[in-house]
């Protein structure tokens, strides 16, 4: 063989070596898009009476996101339940993201600015919840906080209240679980890049006569904004689908996008609203996700 | 000489119980104004610890810190009027140059315009007009630790600290930075505090040093003092290269002692306090010792001993000698047109040593 056609074949070589991946290709494709379509295609059939759906077209689903059929006759009006169970998603998701920073980050700090062979007792402790289901864990917090429960008890005994403060199936016990959850998801990125944070750069800023509280703001959180920005969606896209949580604590009362869809598959019957509602979900996630994305990109070119 | 910063009997403690150690123990010295002070020592000697007391990043376990005679011992480094030049510059990354100047100028509230005009000054004074707008991770080395400078110089602080700034650089940019910072000492007339292993560039830099080790102040001194009469073995082996010759002294007349070494040869030395009887140690710099054949001078009290290695430097020549007692001796000769390669190797040969230049070290010191 000439030296050319060696060449010419090393690079055919080179050009078929992405072949061998294609067996994760394959199953990432499938995986990922395959459900992804049967649910797009199901949210534009019609609904069959016992659950499933019936092979024609109907926009029914799509248009039982936001309107709702009257009960005697047709007549189309805003669906204010969902309109409202999606706010409340919206907001207790941010109210989450937003609580879990604010007990975070401090918490990441802390942990960073230990010396090192104490660090990792520190992180094990975070990761500890994570080894008990989430319905047990979820099961303990309402155990704390019912009428008759831990905290109640407490305060009826040391005589602070006569009644039972209320504290279960409100939107703040939901907010409470929520936070309880997804603390370590804010925790763990925002330790990641704390803990890459080049300290002398926060003495630089003392030494440059910057209070500390300057020095957070001007120094450590724009240098630590990628784990900011990244503990924020591993937070907020969670609790927004978020389920076994509002479920439990809400009481079934307060619903959340997830128990709606839940609902929608479930006692509901009706897959196409079920597939609807995920899509418009997804959608709401993709948003969100374009929004911090350009964010991060923004902080990270300025990072140079 | 009014004192800028005073360090009075400052010690620094770190740990608790089997891991405590002590960095810095009763430390005391005064430090005036408009001086180039360096503190140098090997690395573990506690002198970059006193430097960050004296920056405000660590606090003094007992002791004070004086900064114009106020004791500013617990003050948090933010209220100090004092700068420092971290070793690796600790530039804000996520600011270009002129922010990175300007930053103290803006925590100090200054105005807009006040802050742009001393920025476009220091950018001048430090020759990085044209990086202005540049990242921090955009310029090299030698560039970053010429804004970390001007960054430190900008808010006009009283006492200027550099931790060791130049060791990150390469031999000439190091050579032309010591140059320049002497220039920028002189030109803005604050105090500097340099703290170095490098003995070469304490001597060259320093209006006075201080030389530490294990946490203690050995001597304080300007580079001459430092040089021509160190105070202890650890002074005089850690400044430049030494010959350290033991001996007892045989008598002392008018304070010169006559000194005869265990080598067998007999040497004359101010007696710096000591006195007849007394086991000493006599301190010889290379440059002030020749290598002479053994025919020109046969006195037994001469130091002599036998050449084992001859090594060219260019401009001078060291000549490695094993005395007849079996210590080394070093003798360092400028080279002179034509005068190279006259002893053999193996070969007996003699010393001649300059009037003056034996020094005594008691001994235990």
């Amino acid at each position: 063989m000439s030296q050319s056609a060696i060449r010419a074949d090393f690079r055919r070589q080179v050009q078929r070596r992405w072949l061998l991946s294609s067996p994760a290709l394959l199953i990432v494709l499938l995986a990922a898009t395959g459900p992804l379509l049967v649910v797009l295609v199901y949210s534009f059939l019609a609904s069959a009476p016992y659950g499933g759906v019936l092979p024609e077209f109907s926009a029914e689903g799509w248009t039982a996101v936001f309107m709702e059929r009257g009960l005697f006759d047709d007549s189309l009006s805003i669906a204010d339940a969902h309109l409202s169970i999606f706010w409340r998603s919206l907001s207790l998701s941010l109210q989450t993201t937003l609580l879990t920073l604010f007990f975070g980050f401090p918490t990441a700090y802390f942990i960073a600015t230990r010396p090192l062979h104490t660090r990792e007792l520190w992180l094990f402790l975070i990761t500890i919840p994570f080894w008990t289901n989430l319905l047990i864990r979820t099961f303990a917090i309402l155990q704390i906080i019912r009428n008759d429960g831990t905290i109640n008890t407490i305060l009826i005994g040391l005589g602070l209240t006569d009644a039972p403060l209320k504290m279960l199936y409100t939107d703040g016990a939901i907010l409470a679980g929520m936070v309880y959850v997804y603390l370590p998801l804010m925790v763990l990125p925002l330790y990641a890049s704390m803990e890459k944070l080049d300290f002398r750069l926060v003495e630089a800023g003392y030494d440059l006569y910057a209070t500390p509280f300057r020095v957070l703001r001007l120094v450590i959180i724009p240098l630590v904004k990628p784990g900011i920005v990244a503990g924020c969606i591993l937070t907020f896209i969670p609790s927004l689908g978020a389920y076994v949580t509002p479920s439990i604590l809400g009481g079934g009362k307060n619903l959340m996008i997830g128990n709606l869809i839940e609902l929608q598959f479930g006692q509901g019957r009706n897959w196409p609203l079920g597939s609807a509602l995920s899509i418009a979900l997804m959608s709401i996630v993709m948003v969100a996700l374009l929004f911090y994305v350009r964010n991060a990109g923004s902080s990270g070119k300025s990072h140079g | 000489m009014k004192e800028a910063i005073g360090i009075r009997d400052v010690s620094k403690d770190f740990g608790v119980g089997a891991t405590a150690f002590t960095a810095v123990s009763a430390a005391n010295i005064s430090i005036r104004e408009n001086e180039f002070f360096t503190l140098l020592g090997p690395s573990g000697c506690g002198k970059t610890t006193l430097l960050r007391m004296i920056a405000g990043f660590e606090f003094p376990s007992s002791g004070e810190i004086l900064l114009n005679g106020e004791n500013i011992a617990d003050m948090p480094p933010f209220r100090r009027p004092i700068n420092t030049v971290f070793q690796n510059y600790a530039l804000f990354p996520h600011m270009t140059v002129a922010e990175n100047i300007g930053f103290g100028l803006r925590m100090l509230g200054r105005s807009k315009a006040d802050v742009a005009g001393r920025v476009a000054q220091m950018l001048a004074l430090v020759k990085m007009e044209p990086m202005a707008h540049r990242r921090t991770s955009e310029i090299s080395g030698g560039q970053q630790q010429r804004v970390a400078l001007a960054r430190a110089l900008a808010p006009q602080p009283k006492v200027l600290l550099l931790d060791e700034p130049l060791s990150a650089l390469d031999y000439k940019l190091r050579k032309e930075m010591q140059m320049e910072l002497k220039r920028m000492q002189h030109e803005t007339g604050i105090t500097f505090i340099f703290v170095t292993h490098d003995q070469e560039e304490a001597l060259t830099m320093s209006d006075r040093i201080a030389v530490m080790n294990r946490g203690q102040v050995l001597q304080v001194g300007n580079p001459h003092e430092i040089y021509d009469a160190p105070a202890d073995r650890f002074v005089a082996e850690f400044i430049g290269e030494t010959n350290f010759l033991k001996g007892r002294i045989r008598s002392v007349t008018a304070g010169a002692a006559e000194v005869a070494l265990d080598d067998g040869a007999v040497l004359s030395a101010d007696a710096a306090g000591a006195s007849a009887g007394d086991e000493v140690t006599v301190v010889i710099r290379p440059e002030h010792a020749r290598v002479v054949a053994l025919s020109l001078n046969k006195s037994p009290a001469t130091v002599r001993g036998v050449l084992e290695n001859v090594v060219f430097f260019g401009t001078d020549t060291h000549y490695h000698l094993r005395l007849r007692d079996g210590s080394p001796f070093v003798t360092r000769q400028q080279n002179k047109p034509g005068g190279a390669g006259d002893f053999a190797i193996g070969s007996d040969v003699g010393v001649t040593i300059e009037a003056n230049a034996p020094r005594i070290l008691r001994a235990g010191t």
